[in-house]
């Protein structure tokens, strides 16, 4: 593996990029309601992740390496939508059921279900939890010799419960350097901005003050994801992406509007939406 | 009344070390409280299975949590307290809603944590915990059956909350007791009333039921270490044989062994229930001996009210 995307590959999750955001704005539009804000702005990095940076199997137990596995959690599990659209992309499941997002009997839930369906590490939704989980997963690993990245994904208004800043300090305590935590830096969440309703300042020097290293990259540069996942694989403690991401990323009416963030657009703002994706 | 006494949570760190000599799958969590829970025992036997998460008792059990996504089979313990009122959500939301094998043995749970008074005293953990889907509920009530609880729980896949009584303990059942997590036991057979205890207030159940057997009347003692999923039948079958029913139990009257036999009996034969617990209040300093008394939780105190009942 090279350390820097070809240009043919760049193109490539481009249009993937858009495709995924398309399906996200469809998949919520359909359910009537979800999370566009925080999905679009995560895409970028779940399609660098799914298709360039982690070790995964959409076959999941039918391959023999499974438990060789990289483990990835959605610690924002309201962005699920963005999830299922790139599990469904790299063929955990038919592009068709996406459609069944938030719908009764579906295996998409609004937020991701192990339970339901497989590929889905374990299941998330409420805040501040995915952190830790990923410590248990990346002990766990480390007794059984199993050399495998956890990847953590979090949002940034998430990290203002303590309970991340307990799994901080687990992580360096126990020299996690098998995890690699992203913040979702999209500066703002549902009741507006995070510095207007609790400052969560400099991430970056925050982990690091809890003994992680850090680095803060642009969340929609391909080549800046894919060079920070490289080079926290090479960490010698437990590492941190800080992406400045936007909210509602792709849509020009959806960009930097808190409003957007649990909200379903209408057909109108679809079409509209679908247009800017084109 | 003197007996030899037992501690339950050293049986509970003995079994533990048993445990992880035959299973390397086996590891355990404690959060700054491995004195207490005994939990240090195994620390010592196996240092590269034992995670000290530090007062993080949410860390604690998400940490679990990510534990059993990698196949380990986590033994969690901290006081009742904290184990499932300050983490509760991670218990619901991460360990049962995605079903994972993690084992909750919490200790200090009940009035008879004594001295350090109220804020240690869990009298809500059983229903906390009762409340949540897939959580299996043990609440021993000697050495024996704690042991055998904790070796069930290692074999048994999904969430089990084990109530590891603080105090010590007399032995209530010999070698041969086998547990059954389907089963309530009946300690002995009568036709006058039905007591329906587990855990720290057996013994004073068994003993009341000794009182009242002096004064004639023959009272049914079942014990019921399975909170959930409760055997009903045992419980309904004495119930239509005595028509009363008292529950004994060292939590509140609400959400724990009391109320799980009121829900059943209400819908499969409704009879009168008396629940004695600790009413809906805290609990306060002092030694566990004297709480229990002063709480009506002894055998005489609970002779006493059963007679009033029966009159």
């Amino acid at each position: 593996m090279t350390n820097t995307l070809q240009e043919a590959e760049i193109k490539t999750l481009k249009e993937v990029s858009k495709k995924l955001r398309r399906e996200v704005l469809m998949m919520i539009h359909n359910a009537k309601s979800g999370h566009p804000g925080g999905s679009l702005s995560a895409i970028d990095i779940l399609n660098v992740l799914f298709t360039k940076c982690m070790k995964h199997y959409p076959e999941c137990e039918k391959n023999s390496d499974y438990k060789n596995r990289d483990r990835f959690i959605l610690s924002k599990g309201h962005a699920s939508a963005a999830l299922y659209a790139i599990m469904a992309h790299c063929g955990y499941f038919s592009e068709e059921e996406l459609l069944t997002f938030r719908k009764l009997g579906s295996r998409l839930q609004g937020h991701p279900c192990c339970n339901k369906l497989k590929g889905i590490e374990v299941s998330t939704g409420s805040l501040g939890q995915g952190l830790s989980i990923g410590c248990g997963m990346a002990l766990g690993l480390r007794l059984d010799n199993i050399n495998s990245k956890v990847y953590v994904y979090m949002g940034d208004g998430e990290i203002e419960e303590g309970s991340v800043w307990e799994a901080a300090m687990n992580a360096s305590h126990n020299n996690l350097n098998n995890i690699i935590a992203f913040v979702d830096r999209n500066k703002l969440q549902i009741d507006g901005s995070t510095e207007t309703v609790k400052s969560v300042g400099n991430v970056k020097a925050k982990f690091e003050a809890f003994g992680w290293n850090a680095l803060e990259i642009d969340g929609h540069n391909f080549n800046q994801i894919y060079d920070a996942v490289n080079t926290a694989k090479q960490s010698n403690k437990p590492f941190v992406i800080i992406a400045d991401t936007i909210k509602g990323k792709g849509v020009s009416f959806m960009e930097n509007n808190a409003n957007w963030h649990g909200k379903a657009p209408n057909d109108d703002e679809l079409k509209s939406a679908l247009e800017e994706l084109k | 009344m003197t007996r030899e006494c037992k501690s339950v949570r050293s049986a509970y760190g003995k079994t533990l070390v048993e445990l992880g000599k035959i299973n390397k799958d086996i590891v355990v969590l404690d959060a700054d409280l491995s004195c207490s829970t005994q939990t240090k025992m195994f620390a010592k036997e196996f240092p590269q299975r034992f995670f000290n998460v530090g007062i993080a008792e949410q860390d604690l059990m998400t940490t679990a949590a990510g534990l059993a996504c990698t196949g380990k089979i986590p033994f969690v313990s901290t006081f009742a307290m904290f184990a499932t009122g300050r983490a509760w959500e991670q218990i619901r939301n991460t360990i049962c809603y995605s079903n994972l094998n993690v084992k909750i043995a919490a200790t200090h749970g009940g009035i008879t944590v004594g001295e350090d008074g109220a804020s240690h005293q869990s009298l809500e953990d059983i229903s906390l915990m009762r409340s949540i889907p897939n959580m299996l509920i043990i609440v021993p009530a000697d050495e024996k059956e704690t042991i055998e609880a904790v070796k069930f729980a290692a074999s048994h896949y999904g969430p089990v909350y084990i109530r590891i009584a603080r105090t010590n303990l007399p032995d209530i059942f010999d070698d041969n007791y086998k547990f059954d997590y389907k089963k309530a036991k009946i300690i002995n057979s009568g036709n006058d009333i039905t007591l329906i205890s587990n855990g720290e207030t057996l013994v004073e159940t068994m003993d009341c039921a000794k009182i009242l057997s002096d004064k004639g009347i023959k009272a049914e003692v079942i014990h019921a270490p399975v909170v959930k999923p409760i055997d009903c039948e045992t419980i309904i079958n004495s119930a239509r044989k005595t028509n009363k029913v008292v529950t004994i139990e060292n939590h509140s009257v609400i959400g724990g062994l009391g109320s799980a036999v009121c829900e059943l009996l209400s819908e499969n034969y409704p009879v009168k229930v008396h629940r004695i617990g600790i009413n809906d209040e805290f609990g306060q300093s002092g030694n566990a001996k004297e709480l229990l008394i002063h709480y009506g939780l002894d055998a005489a105190s609970l002779a006493q009210k059963i007679i009033g009942i029966l009159k």
